[in-house]
């Protein structure tokens, strides 16, 4: 089965992808941070029940115990956004369910007792929610939910009452970020109850000009109304990249997107944060077409396969910092 | 969560402690926490009076002992910790959570989902306005004996609501 990030979305020059969570808990148990051990386990079985008792599902989902996996397995997953870094630090009676093609996961006794997450390529609101709902139903049918009429679903943080969704978008800004435009998209956004905020790590996130974009509110609004929301602001950061990369020199453009893709081909030694900047630099030039015979979404695996912990996971053995830079390079050289 | 001391019970109680400046927290039940309150623990500032500030200033300290029968925290541990212990907390501190919501979300009444098994009570008129609907879909497509079955339930339905 391949994996969801290796197919090509709508509007994939500025959306790289769509992310839909849904957070839930079971009525008349404790939120997972006064959870005893054996609560954990009971909780984790019954969502399990719920979701593969079907045949059919049977075959698509797996039941995974954190506590069985090493460590660079549960790396590479927050890498790849399967699942939460805050999910993969202490595992301990935690469960995972995961499809085949990773596109949805639900991590069971994260901060809430479920959060269902569905992942897709490019811009996906509606498709990626509507998948969501279901397997949403498909749990309610079984499970008996802690909602409230007032306040709808709750949760253990009070910031996702309500509907409990938490819609984002990954977008690649790199010629609004160069316009310095992105700061006075960040002041607009907030006041519709959006955040936006740089992507990759501390040291990365501007270099590789990945943003990502997501509701705040939850309470008080519906998941239409928020999603509506997410779009119409998507839409302005969209039209506002197309019209930066326009008004940017055609010329320095493809220099600056060959001379990274030059860099990559060729490169013996490449770190995390000089692989970001790179591949930014030549998604711009792919996605201005300037630089021809690479699909986007041969960037989006590329960009999974070179995490750190993906690396090493792929490669079955653990890695130095030098031996780990000298395999990435190797891996992007062969497949540019 | 099982207890610091003991390690046998579920800690109910959470104790926030600051000796020369490094902040602790234990988890203890309530045998061990009893036994604790001899000791001296102080109660720190709430890390979190952002959220909660004002719903703390608001609300007077006697109302601030209240316990949640589900999980056994107070307000204090929830305005401290940033997070809920259980859904009947949110009953339980829902006049004092209120305004930390409402600054939160701007709003404090859920419009959203609803899940399949709550079936929230149509209003009468709401069914009467349902079944004329359909009453004249089934006119529209000339079916009489449905149109004639549904004139008669909208009949009953008004019948009974002006004998109420
Ligand atoms: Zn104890
Ligand atoms: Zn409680």
């Amino acid at each position: 089965m391949s994996k969801w990030y290796t197919s090509c979305g709508n509007q994939s020059d500025t959306v790289i992808s769509t992310r839909i969570r849904l957070a839930r808990n079971i009525a008349g148990v404790p939120f997972p941070s006064r959870m005893t051990a054996q609560q954990r386990k009971e909780v984790n079985l019954a969502v399990k029940e719920a979701i593969i008792c079907d045949e059919n599902r049977a075959k698509r989902f797996k039941y995974i115990e954190m506590d069985t996996l090493p460590d660079i397995t549960v790396m590479s997953m927050v890498e790849r956004h399967i699942i939460s870094p805050e999910f993969a630090k202490v595992r301990d009676n935690k469960a995972l369910i995961l499809s085949d093609d990773e596109s949805v996961s639900i991590m069971l006794c994260e901060e809430d007792h479920i959060r269902i997450q569905v992942m897709r390529a490019g811009l996906s609101l509606d498709e990626a929610y509507a998948e969501a709902d279901r397997i949403d139903d498909i749990l309610g049918e079984k499970l008996n939910y802690a909602f409230n009429e007032r306040l709808g679903y709750l949760t253990e943080c009070p910031t996702n009452l309500g509907t409990g969704l938490r819609a984002s978008l990954m977008l690649h800004l790199p010629a609004l970020e160069m316009s310095g435009a992105v700061n006075r998209l960040a002041s607009t956004v907030s006041k519709i109850g959006l955040t936006i905020r740089g992507t990759y790590g501390e040291g990365t996130k501007a270099s590789a000009s990945m943003y990502q974009l997501s509701n705040q509110v939850t309470l008080g609004i519906s998941e239409k109304a928020a999603i509506e929301n997410l779009k119409s602001i998507a839409a302005q950061a969209m039209a506002q990249e197309k019209s930066a990369r326009e008004n940017l020199d055609q010329f320095a453009l493809e220099d600056n997107a060959y001379r990274a893709l030059g860099t990559l081909k060729f490169a013996r030694i490449l770190s995390g944060d000089e692989f970001m900047k790179l591949i930014s630099r030549v998604r711009l030039g792919v996605a201005t077409g300037v630089v021809e015979g690479i699909p986007l979404e041969k960037i989006e695996e590329l960009i999974i396969d070179a995490g750190a912990a993906t690396l090493q996971a792929n490669a079955g053995e653990p890695l130095d910092a030098t031996e780990r830079d000298r395999l990435r390079a190797k891996i992007i050289r062969e497949r540019l | 969560m099982l207890c610091d001391k003991c390690g046998q019970r579920t800690a109910t109680t959470h104790i926030k402690t600051s000796i020369n400046g490094i902040v602790e927290v234990h988890h203890l039940c309530p045998d061990c926490a009893k036994e604790h309150s001899g000791g001296s623990s102080v109660m720190l500032d709430s890390l979190i009076g952002s959220f909660f500030g004002d719903s703390l200033k608001s609300h007077p300290v006697t109302d601030n002992r209240k316990r949640c029968e589900g999980c056994g925290m107070c307000f204090d541990d929830i305005a401290q910790s940033g997070k809920v212990g259980c859904d009947k907390c949110y009953e339980t501190f829902l006049e004092q959570l209120i305004p930390s919501l409402q600054r939160m979300h701007g709003r404090s009444r859920h419009a959203g989902k609803i899940p399949n098994q709550i079936v929230i009570e149509e209003s009468t008129e709401d069914k009467i306005a349902e079944l004329q609907n359909q009453m004249q879909k089934a006119i529209e497509t000339q079916d009489f004996e449905l149109a004639a079955k549904l004139r008669d339930q909208i009949k009953e339905l008004k019948e009974d609501a002006d004998n109420e």
